[in-house]
């Protein structure tokens, strides 16, 4: 069967605020979908709430994967079956060895425990594509990392996930230009040979000129006001996102 | 990279278990109370020396004498309701094989002789008040080495346990002190002669199996001069749900040049008032470690201490502490820098939970002369929910002007961000509170001995799971 996420009249808020308004999606195995939007539009909460972040209430609607609703799972499950996020400001852990860390999440989504030799040879493969310094291995994680080290950092998690659907929340922040080319490698480099979902959240056109997205959907005040094809993005670059608003109303 | 950390698992959460009861014979049992006829009939029964009795019946009239401390955490202690001396059996056995089966299979659940063929030179065993264990490697009894439980060594060496019994710690020093004089039993007797350096450590086993009990070890250890020796403490129970009182009194007798690292790590059940005086005399040149992990009981209280009486003589406590729910853990150190040139280095790591208090209270204190004397304090605490309190209470007298004392504290909260984000990448809470709390052990477990460590780590993820659920 194809993998299916789907968002349907999704509702939610925190403390009493509604953030997100009626939001209906869907994303199939092999789809990159790029969520734009201007800041404060919802577009990080409607990926954290497909995520689990227990803070969001939601008032309505649901989150399927295949058809079961995963609304009610924590955060935990939804990453044994699948999902995946690149957080936007990922968090330190003070005195939790990047190592000892990524092995822990390699054998739980593998299912398996690997040697310690082998698995720094399969992470420092990986590593060097993404030529994150093997050093950094021996680190607590995210620790002192400058905010590209750290997005880097998100897309190596992802790739020994290797989820069945990727959110990746505004991956180009903080990456320099040789460092985003390397951070889309890798994405486009999962998304062919796995065929995984992808969403990518984005304020900027950056990362969409790097891994193109074959929709494009623009989120509003909680909702998604319009959707299109990858010239979409490329009109909201010329013009911003005014224009949309005014046709709105 | 690390290692040894790495290579735990999470599968085996929860399968230890001390919550037994070992059906042992019980030649005596007294009825809880507590009187002179007591305090005598103790020292019958062990057919002790007069000098022993009159101290012992000296300590119970301080005992008597002193109110209950009027600081730190609350005792309600009903001092009628304790049972002064348990005796499960009366073998001294020098092999496993020699205790009685049930005995033997509860150090086996323990893992206590696994252990001593692993990484142990030696083993003392203390069920309740009487050892019933002790054994040392041969070729360091050769050279003279005394390792076993304190009655034993007041019979065989009267006139070195007179030398120094209660001298460190008398039995004006406390309540709990005195008392401890007054009913003590059980505890370990260490000797090391010049020169004599002993590769792995020594350990005892204390265990309390009776309901409403009191537990009164007394521990000395001598290490001569340039001598070392690495001395280790487990301590367990099973649940009651009546209160039970260990109330421990330790003499480190550290003559020149001589190191000693006395470990303890604590898991007593949740019913046990656990109220010692650590001490340890520091002569020239020594050097004390005092190492805790204090992860159980009901209330704690234990503040290591050290009289650096020498110039060069130097300490260390290293203590980690663990208060969850209904428990108060008011853990510290004191230095007494009497010398010139003395070191000193305090950290204290604690962690608060499930309402949990933990407490850091230490004392250092330079005296007037001690030129050039050294110490450093450092108190990190971790606070992983919002119905749980740390405390830290450091205090310094400085009455020498070339001295330096610093002091450094952190204070950190799990926060629900760090939960989402390692939950996100499939670890469960337990799992990812783990190895938040493991984190911030990190930088003291490399000075744990490293199969303590292990054990350690071990019983913090046990302890996390216990109490897992929701935050």
């Amino acid at each position: 069967m194809e993998d299916v996420l789907e968002i349907k009249d999704l509702v939610a808020e925190i403390d009493g605020k509604k953030i997100l308004d009626g939001v209906n999606l869907i994303i199939k195995k092999g789809e990159i979908h790029a969520i734009m939007g201007p800041n404060g539009s919802g577009k990080s909460t409607l990926a954290r709430i497909i995520m689990g972040d227990f803070r969001y209430k939601i008032k309505s609607g649901d989150i399927t994967l295949n058809g079961k609703s995963i609304k009610e799972l924590p955060p935990e499950e939804r990453s044994k079956l699948g999902i995946f996020m690149s957080f936007q400001q990922p968090i330190e852990v003070s005195g939790l060895k990047l190592f000892t860390y990524l092995k822990t999440i390699y054998s739980i989504h593998n299912n398996q425990n690997i040697s310690f030799q082998d698995f720094i040879k399969y992470i420092q493969e990986k590593a060097n594509n993404l030529k994150i310094d093997s050093s950094m291995l021996s680190r607590n994680l995210n620790e002192g990392f400058s905010g590209g080290e750290r997005k880097k950092i998100e897309i190596l998690q992802m790739l020994l996930i290797k989820p069945k659907f990727s959110i990746i929340d505004e991956i180009d922040s903080g990456l320099d230009v040789d460092s985003l080319e390397l951070v889309a490698k890798s994405i486009n480099d999962i998304y062919k040979n796995e065929s995984i979902g992808i969403i990518l959240i984005t304020h900027y056109m950056r990362i969409l000129k790097y891994v193109k997205p074959s929709y494009v959907h623009v989120l509003m005040d909680g909702k998604i006001v319009k959707s299109g094809d990858y010239s979409l993005a490329l009109e909201i670059e010329e013009k911003g996102y005014e224009w949309i608003r005014e046709k709105m109303n | 990279m690390d290692k040894g950390k790495d290579e735990l698992k999470f599968d085996n959460l929860g399968k230890e278990n001390y919550n037994f009861v070992t059906k042992a014979k019980y030649p005596h049992v007294f009825e809880p109370g507590l009187s002179r006829e007591v305090v005598e009939e103790i020292s019958e029964i062990k057919k002790e020396p007069e000098w022993m009795k009159r101290l012992r019946l000296k300590s119970y009239e301080i005992f008597i004498s002193k109110p209950m401390p009027n600081w730190g955490p609350p005792l309600d202690i009903d001092f009628d309701k304790i049972r002064y001396y348990v005796l499960p059996d009366e073998i001294k056995a020098r092999k496993w094989e020699e205790l009685p089966e049930e005995i033997r299979k509860t150090y086996e659940i323990l893992g206590v002789p696994e252990a001593e063929r692993k990484y142990l030179s030696g083993t003392v065993a203390v069920l309740d008040s009487e050892g019933v264990y002790y054994n040392i490697k041969k070729n360091l009894e050769e050279k003279g080495v005394i390792m076993m439980d304190m009655d034993s060594a007041l019979k065989k060496y009267p006139d070195i346990i007179k030398q120094y019994f209660m001298q460190l710690v008398p039995p004006s020093d406390n309540k709990f002190a005195a008392l401890n004089g007054a009913v003590w039993s059980g505890g370990t007797f260490i000797y090391v002669p010049e020169n004599v350096k002993i590769d792995l450590p020594l350990m005892a086993y204390f265990r309390m199996n009776m309901v409403s009990e009191g537990q009164f070890e007394h521990t000395i250890i001598i290490a001569e001069k340039n001598s070392y020796v690495s001395y280790i403490e487990g301590c367990t129970a099973p649940i009651y749900n009546e209160n039970s009182l260990h109330s421990a009194v330790v003499e480190v007798y550290v003559k020149e040049g001589a190191h000693v690292k006395f470990t303890t790590v604590q898991n007593w059940s949740k019913d046990i008032y656990n109220l010692n005086t650590e001490r340890a005399k520091v002569e020239k040149n020594g050097r004390i470690e005092w190492v805790g992990g204090s992860l159980g009981s009901k209330v704690t209280m234990l503040y290591p201490s050290s009289y650096l009486v020498g110039e060069n003589a130097s300490s260390s406590n290293l203590n980690i502490s663990f208060a969850s729910d209904g428990t108060w853990k008011d853990n510290g150190a004191k230095v007494l820098h009497l010398a010139p040139n003395t070191s000193s280095k305090i950290i204290s790591k604690s962690i608060s939970m499930k309402g949990g208090v933990s407490v850091y209270r230490g004392l250092v204190r330079v005296n007037k002369g001690a030129v050039n004397s050294k110490s450093h304090t450092q108190c990190d605490t971790l606070i992983l929910d919002d119905q749980s309190t740390n405390y830290t209470f450091p205090h310094n007298e400085v009455l020498e002007n070339s001295a330096t004392v610093t002091h450094e504290a952190s204070a950190g909260k799990i926060g629900e961000e760090q939960l989402f984000y390692l939950m996100s990448r499939g670890l469960s809470e337990d799992e990812s509170r783990a190895l938040i709390v493991l984190g911030f052990l990190d930088d003291v477990m490399k000075e744990i001995p490293l199969e303590f460590s292990i054990e350690l780590n071990r019983l913090i993820r046990v302890k996390l799971k216990e109490l897992g659920g929701t935050g």
